[in-house]
């Protein structure tokens, strides 16, 4: 059977959710009635008695999950991405990650790819606001079965994990059966010129950049760094010392999300040049998400160009 | 019958009904906390002793416990979302014997298993960790949802704050428990009247209060929550009541138990000097 060329990490995510609830009896599930976007409506139809629509209402959302967590389920707590990480900051931060309890926040809608709802609800700092948090594990997968293993994955860990998913459906890269490791990056392709890290949907568009390289004689190599705390930081020295310069790429600001994270491991361990490429300052803004990755600068070769800078400083940082 | 309702019937502290015997632990539990913070030299004075009173009755006199355990499975919960009365709390567990008294003394000290807000991962029959006003009536919504999940008859208890329940999540939290018909739990109002910058009424009007919480689908009752027939009397009536959660406001009054600190707003959050100290001791050694 061939399978389909796209997939959105959000669908995957309600599927594999609806499919473990079979299997887990404690799995719970929480929503902030956007079930029908975050897919959690799939788990909600096959198990009516351990879904909780908490109405609009994020706060009390992952304050609930918090107590179902401390009775001994293994909640999901799903909603929008900006709503999960700015709204309810607070009680992810004081009740989940300070009682260190096992919640899993599935948040999707990461991203500008949110399109035509706009900037108010295209999550572009969520990452910054996760990554701070002491005992959360941070994920970010690249493709449909990396959503599915990291899921699986989660449910198996004793301890707080926010994963972000996305609205749209894009290329899949992994292999059906992946299997996700926490702490580890993957090398998706090697290289000795550059390394392009992605996360999300950018990894792809890593993948994109290395072909558009490699017609220009660059070599490429790429990472997915779809683990972003704990980070694979000896992964990302040893490409600095291997390739010599570096690009990160991600649908997030570039502070506070992979390119700090990056950029924090190459200055306390091995300086190299870095370019970032994500959104600069800004918030997202209406559109369609096409447009809106060429708008802002989040395609294959606007990190082709972002590369060749890095290469043109090698030596010189 | 069932093992597990054999089991649930057994291991129960004695349950004090007394009511001299209830006054003689506040007065212990209230001794314990002006020690305490004069000690520390810091932490939360006021509302620790309105709500001594209101948290003698509920451990002593209401929750299924084991002395000595707690971790014992068939407890009940209690949650402190208010989370500064903490030297309260600390000193009820103490006296459940679920760490050493000697340790009290240790509040808000570096490496105490006392922090200076609860925190479950440092002391045990702490339950949940709060200190961030607001949260805790959300956890105890998730925590009989829990326990109903599994069918379970424990109950679960919260104390708020006055001022606490400014916070919008309470109201989130209230509307989840009356949506999901949450009888068993029950969330007691520590209405001493007074917060950090002053009255209530002043900072931020919360009245009506009783019929908040009615409105927002609670069974609710109003007590003076330095009686222990009232509250024993409501704790007990709540148990009766199936299909809704229920919230008793207990009227309190703020520093109760050592006149100079009584309806007080600037005692806070401060510890007794060396004189108050003294005048508290003496207060209530004689009460």
């Amino acid at each position: 059977m061939k399978l389909p060329a796209k997939q959105s990490t959000r669908v995957e995510y309600g599927k594999v959710l609806a499919a473990l609830g079979q299997e887990n009896p404690d799995i719970v599930v929480l929503d902030a009635d956007l079930s029908g976007s975050t897919q959690t409506h799939l788990f909600a139809q096959a198990f009516q008695d351990r879904f909780f629509n908490m109405g609009v209402a994020e706060q009390d959302l992952m304050g609930t999950a918090a107590g179902l967590a401390l009775g001994g389920k293994i909640p999901f707590a799903s909603t929008f991405a900006i709503f999960a990480t700015g709204r309810a900051w607070e009680q992810i931060r004081q009740t989940i990650c300070y009682g260190n309890l096992n919640v899993k926040i599935v948040a999707s809608h990461g991203g500008v790819t949110v399109g035509e709802d706009g900037g108010s609800h295209q999550a572009v700092e969520d990452l910054a606001l996760m990554r701070i948090l002491p005992n959360l594990v941070v994920l970010v997968p690249a493709d449909g079965p990396e959503t599915r293993a990291m899921v699986r994955w989660a449910l198996s860990y004793q301890g707080p994990v926010y994963i972000r998913t996305s609205r749209i459906a894009f290329p899949i890269i992994h292999e059906d059966n992946h299997r996700f490791e926490m702490g580890r990056g993957e090398i998706l392709r090697e290289g000795e010129d550059v390394t392009l890290v992605g996360i999300g949907l950018m990894v792809h568009h890593c993948l994109e950049a290395a072909r558009l390289l490699e017609a220009e004689g660059v070599s490429a190599r790429v990472l997915n760094l779809s683990c972003l705390k704990p980070l694979d930081w000896e992964l990302v020295v040893d490409s600095a010392r291997e390739t010599g310069a570096l690009v990160s790429a991600e649908e997030h600001l570039v502070t506070g999300g992979l390119g700090s994270a990056v950029s924090e491991v190459l200055t306390e361990f091995y300086p190299a040049p870095l370019k970032r490429v994500g959104l600069k300052d800004i918030f997202g803004t209406s559109g369609k998400s096409d447009f809106l990755l060429k708008h802002f600068g989040l395609m294959p070769d606007d990190i082709k160009e972002a590369a060749l800078a890095a290469i043109a400083h090698k030596g010189k940082s | 019958m069932p093992r597990a309702e054999e089991r649930f019937k057994q291991n129960i502290m004695d349950r004090v009904t007394d009511e001299a015997q209830l006054r003689e632990l506040a007065r212990q539990v209230r001794l314990d906390i002006v020690e305490m913070l004069y000690r520390a030299g810091s932490g939360h004075l006021g509302g620790s002793l309105s709500a001594a009173d209101i948290l003698v009755a509920l451990f002593f006199g209401k929750m299924r416990l084991q002395a000595g355990d707690p971790h014992w499975p068939e407890r009940d919960l209690f949650v402190l979302s208010k989370g500064h009365a903490a030297p309260a709390y600390y000193a009820i567990l103490a006296r459940l014997g679920y760490f050493p008294r000697e340790e009290l003394f240790t509040l808000r000290k570096f490496g105490s298993i006392l922090q200076g807000h609860p925190d479950a991962s440092a002391t045990h029959g702490v339950e949940v960790s709060t200190g961030s006003l607001g949260q805790g009536l959300s956890v105890a919504n998730g925590l009989a949802l829990a326990l109903r999940l599994n069918q379970s008859q424990r109950r679960v208890y919260v104390l708020l704050g006055d001022g606490e329940i400014q916070e919008g999540q309470i109201w989130e939290a209230a509307m989840t428990g009356a949506h999901y018909g949450l009888d068993h739990l029950t969330a007691i109002v520590d209405r001493n009247r007074l917060q950090i910058d002053g009255r209530t009424r002043e900072v931020m009007s919360v009245e009506p209060l009783a019929q908040k919480w009615e409105a927002f689908g609670w069974h609710t009752v109003q007590v003076n929550g330095h009686s222990f027939p009232e509250l024993m009397g409501a704790l007990a009536a709540g148990d009766l009541i199936k299909g809704r959660p229920k919230a008793i406001v207990a009227h309190t009054i703020k520093g109760k138990g050592v006149s100079i600190f009584e309806d007080q707003a600037k005692y806070h959050g401060v510890a007794p000097t060396a004189e108050e100290y003294q005048q508290a001791l003496k207060e209530l050694q004689a009460a």
